[in-house]
C-alpha cells in the first residue's frame, strides 16, 4: 500500500524541523518527502495536524508471562496503538523473569501474534534478575534480545555485577540500569523531605539514586560496556551524569513522562496511582530533568508502563504496588511540556522516539527515506478529559484520571499500514 | 455550628476555630466527668466500633469510656488477631463492618494513610485513633485542651516537643495543630530522630536540650520506642537519658511555670525523670488522661451532631 500524507506538520527529530510538508510511505518504509503523490497512492490529508514518527517506547511491563490479568500483549499493544506508541520495548521484570532463550522466544512469538504494534525484548542481566549470575548474554543476543536489564530489582554483588558488565561489553550488549542504592530506599515509598514526614510515609533521600549511579559508572569504567540508566529522575544525578558523558563513557540516560509532569504533593492524601519507582521527586527536580533533557543530559523519555491490578492498588500506600500504566497518556501527558513551552516538539521526539530507537540500534524514530513508515498523526491541542475505564491497557492504574489533557492520536501506522484510527 | 467535619482524621484538615469548637464542648465534658453520675444521651442509640488494628490499652479504653459515657453502644475489635490473619485486606474488613451500620468508627492502624482509605469507603464518621507516623488528632486535642486549662491560652506560648519527632504521629499532629493556632515551636532531639525536610517546618530545630529548653511555657515529651533504643537510631538508652532525658538540670532552663507533659505510657529514666514525671507543681501528665475522656467524648459527640444533619434526622439536643 502507498500513502501519500498532505498538509501534515512534520515532526522530524533529527533535523530538529517542525513544518508542513508531505510524506510518501511505500511498501513499509518511507519513499519521499515533499514530493508529488505517486498514481494509485491513497492520499491522507492530514488538515494541518502533526505527522511524527512513531514513538519507541523504552521500558514497558507487559504481564507476558505470569500476569496476563494484568497486560497482556493484545491490551499492551492496542494501548500503544492508542497512544501513538509504534515500538514497545518491553521489559523482562516478568514471572518468571525473561531470562532464558527459551522464554525469550515464547513471549516473542506471542507478541508476533498479538499485537499490531512492534514489540522488541529486553531479557535479564542476571538469572531470575537475582543479581548473582548472568544470563546467556550471548544466546538471548542470537533470539532478538534488545538490552539487557535488571528493571528495578538492584544487585548489590558488585562483583557479579561487574562480570555481567565485562561479559556483556564483549558481545557489545547494551545494558540497562536503575540507578539506587538499595540499602537507602529500602521500604521507601515516597521521596524523603516536608512531605513525606508530614504524611509519616517512609522516604528515600534522592541521593540514593546518585549513589547508585555513581557505583554503576565506576563498573562502566572499568567493563566498558555500554550503559543506559532507566530513570535519572533528582538533579543530584545530573552533574555525575555530564561528567560520565563528558570523560566518553558510552552512556545515555532516560525518564519516565510521570516524573517530568508530575511532582512528590501531587500524591495529596495517600493516592497509590502516584506511587511510582522512583518516588515522584520535589517541583525543583522536576523543572530540572525538564531542562536536563531539553539539553540533551537526558536523552530518553519512556512511559514505565507498569500495570497494576485494582486491588493492588487499594491498599494503604506503603503496602500498595508501585507504578503507573502510561501506553495511551505518554503522548498528551508530554504535550503538557510542549505546551508550557518547555519543550519543542522536535525535541520531545528525538527523546521519546529518535534517541531510544538509536541507542537499542534500531531503524525507527526518523522521518528519512528508507526510514520504517512507523508514523503518529495526532493534534497537538485536543483536548479531552481523561476517564482512566475508557483505557485500552487491562489496567487502568494511570494518575492522570479525571485530568484534563491536550493531544489527541488521530492515527498511529506501523510499517506503513494503519494500526490505529481515531473515531474507529 | 462551626465544627463541620464529617471523619476526624488529622489535625491537618482543621480550621482554628472547629479545634476551638472542640476544646470548649470538651470543657464541659471534664465537668460532667468530674461528677458522680456520667452519663449523656449524646449518642444515645448509636453504635460505635472500636478497631484497633494494633495494639492499645489506654487510647482505646479512653474512646470506649467516651463512647459509654455519651449512651453509645461500643464493640470493640482486636482486628490485630482477627480477619487480617487470613488475608483479608482493609477494605474488605471495613466493608464487612459497614454492612453492620456503625455510626461511629474508631480506627488505629500501623500504616500512615490507612485511615483515610477507610474512611473513603464507608458512609459512618471515622475516627483516627492513630494510623502509622501520620497523625493521631485526639492526642493533640487532649493536649491542647491541657494547655489551654493549664496556661489559660493556647496561643502566642513556647513549646518544646523532645524527644523521637521522626516516628511520633504525637508529634505530627500536635505541631500541625500548634502551628494553626499560632505558638512558637521548638523541636529537639537527636538528628537521627528528626523527620526529613524538618528545616522546612516552620519550627526552630535543636539537638542541645538546654537551648531548646530556653524559656519554653510547655515541655512536651515524646516516648521512644524501645525498638530505636538499640544502636540504631541512638546509640544507647543511658546516652540517649544523658542527653535528652528531663530531668530537673534541664528543666531548669525552661520557663519556672513551664508544664511538662507526655502522652504515655512513660519510660522513667529513659525519656523522663521519674520525679520530675511526679511532680504534681509541674507534670500534667495525669491531666492529659482525664482530658482525652472528654475531647473523645466531644469530637464523637460533634461528629454524631454532623452525621444526624447529614441522615436528616431529627437532631437530639444534647445539653451537658
Amino acid at each position: 500500500m502507498t500513502l501519500h500524507f498532505t498538509n501534515a506538520r512534520l515532526i522530524d527529530p533529527e533535523a530538529g524541523t517542525d513544518e508542513i510538508g508531505s510524506l510518501t510511505v511505500s511498501g513499509g518504509v518511507i519513499t519521499a518527502r515533499d514530493g508529488a503523490a505517486p498514481a494509485g497512492a491513497r492520499i491522507v490529508d492530514c488538515g494541518g495536524k502533526c505527522l511524527a514518527p512513531g514513538i519507541v517506547d523504552l521500558g514497558v511491563k507487559i504481564g507476558e508471562p505470569g500476569e496476563r490479568h494484568r497486560e497482556s500483549f493484545k491490551s499492551a499493544g492496542l494501548a500503544a496503538a492508542a497512544g501513538g506508541v509504534t515500538t514497545i520495548i518491553a521489559r523482562p521484570d516478568t514471572t518468571p523473569a525473561i531470562d532464558t532463550p527459551e522464554v525469550l522466544e515464547f513471549v516473542t512469538r506471542r507478541a508476533a501474534e498479538a499485537s499490531p504494534v512492534r514489540i522488541r525484548h529486553m531479557a535479564a542481566l542476571t538469572k531470575g534478575r537475582q543479581g548473582h549470575e548472568m544470563t546467556e548474554i550471548g544466546f538471548l543476543l542470537d533470539a532478538g534480545a534488545v538490552a539487557f536489564t535488571d528493571a528495578d530489582a538492584v544487585s548489590t554483588d558488585t562483583k557479579a555485577l561487574g562480570r555481567a558488565f565485562t561479559y556483556a561489553r564483549s558481545l557489545g550488549a547494551l545494558v540497562i540500569g536503575h540507578p539506587q542504592e538499595p540499602g537507602l530506599s529500602k521500604g521507601a515509598a515516597v521521596t524523603s523531605g516536608k512531605f513525606a514526614s508530614l504524611r509519616g510515609l517512609p522516604g528515600v533521600h534522592p541521593i540514593a539514586e546518585r549513589m547508585g549511579f555513581d557505583r554503576d559508572m565506576a563498573l562502566v569504567e572499568l567493563s566498558g560496556v555500554a550503559y543506559h540508566a532507566d530513570q535519572v529522575t533528582s538533579a543530584r544525578t545530573l552533574p555525575a551524569l555530564a561528567r560520565a558523558k563528558a570523560n566518553r563513557l558510552d552512556v545515555t540516560a532516560g525518564i519516565s513522562i510521570h516524573h517530568l509532569t508530575l511532582n512528590e504533593i501531587d500524591v495529596g492524601d495517600y493516592r497509590t496511582f502516584f506511587k511510582l519507582t522512583p518516588p515522584l521527586r520535589s517541583e525543583e527536580d522536576r523543572l530540572a530533568m525538564v531542562d536536563a533533557v531539553a539539553e540533551g543530559v537526558i536523552d530518553v523519555i519512556c512511559s514505565m508502563h507498569t500495570p497494576a491490578d485494582e486491588e493492588s492498588k487499594r491498599l494503604p500506600f506503603e503496602e500498595a504496588a508501585s507504578g503507573a500504566v502510561a501506553l495511551e497518556t505518554f503522548l498528551p501527558a508530554a504535550m503538557r511540556l510542549y505546551h508550557a513551552e518547555a519543550l519543542s516538539l522536535p525535541q520531545l521526539w528525538r527523546a521519546m522516539s529518535l534517541n531510544p530507537a538509536r541507542r537499542l540500534g534500531l531503524p525507527q524514530g526518523r522521518l528519512a527515506l528508507g526510514a520504517p513508515a512507523d508514523l503518529v498523526l495526532f493534534d497537538p491541542d485536543a483536548p479531552f478529559v481523561l476517564d482512566r475505564f475508557r483505557l485500552r491497557s487491562k489496567s487502568k492504574n494511570t494518575p492522570f484520571d479525571g485530568q484534563r489533557m491536550e493531544g489527541k492520536v488521530l492515527a498511529t501506522y506501523v510499517g506503513g499500514t494503519p494500526v490505529f484510527e481515531a473515531g474507529e | 455550628m462551626s465544627f463541620r467535619a464529617r471523619h476526624l482524621l488529622g489535625i491537618e484538615h482543621l480550621a482554628p476555630d472547629e479545634i476551638r469548637a472542640v476544646l470548649d464542648l470538651a470543657d464541659r465534658y471534664v465537668d460532667l466527668n468530674r461528677r458522680t453520675i456520667k452519663s449523656s444521651d449524646a449518642l444515645a442509640g448509636m453504635t460505635q466500633i472500636n478497631m484497633f488494628f494494633e495494639n492499645s490499652t489506654r487510647t482505646q479504653a479512653s474512646f470506649e469510656l467516651a463512647g459509654k459515657r455519651l449512651g453509645a453502644d461500643v464493640m470493640n475489635m482486636s482486628v490485630a488477631q482477627s480477619s487480617v490473619k487470613k488475608g483479608e485486606t482493609l477494605i474488605d474488613t471495613a466493608l464487612t463492618l459497614n454492612a453492620m451500620h456503625p455510626d461511629l468508627l474508631v480506627v488505629r492502624h500501623p500504616s500512615s494513610g490507612a485511615v483515610n482509605l477507610l474512611a473513603s469507603k464507608v458512609n459512618c464518621a471515622v475516627l483516627n485513633a492513630g494510623d502509622g507516623k501520620h497523625e493521631h488528632p485526639t492526642q493533640a486535642l487532649l493536649d491542647a485542651l491541657t494547655i489551654r486549662r493549664a496556661k489559660g491560652r493556647i496561643q502566642r506560648l513556647t513549646v518544646a516537643i523532645c524527644g523521637d519527632i521522626a516516628h511520633s504521629r504525637v508529634a505530627r499532629s500536635n505541631l500541625i495543630l500548634l502551628g494553626k493556632m499560632e505558638n512558637r515551636i521548638r523541636l529537639i532531639g537527636p538528628p537521627t530522630l528528626m523527620p526529613s525536610g524538618v528545616a522546612e517546618f516552620g519550627c526552630e530545630v535543636f539537638d542541645d536540650m538546654r537551648e531548646g529548653l530556653r524559656g519554653a511555657d510547655v515541655v512536651m515529651m515524646l516516648r521512644l520506642q524501645k525498638e530505636r533504643m538499640d544502636g540504631g537510631f541512638i546509640p544507647s538508652e543511658r546516652e540517649y537519658y544523658h542527653r535528652y532525658g528531663l530531668d530537673a538540670d534541664k528543666l531548669a532552663f525552661a520557663s519556672p511555670e513551664a508544664i511538662v507533659m507526655h502522652p504515655g505510657p512513660m519510660n522513667r529514666g529513659v525519656e523522663i525523670d521519674g520525679e520530675i514525671a511526679d511532680d504534681i507543681n509541674r507534670s500534667v501528665i495525669q491531666d492529659q488522661v482525664e482530658m482525652g475522656v472528654a475531647v473523645r467524648m466531644a469530637c464523637m459527640d460533634l461528629l454524631a451532631r454532623n452525621l444526624r444533619s447529614e441522615r436528616g434526622a431529627k437532631a437530639t439536643g444534647v445539653m451537658v
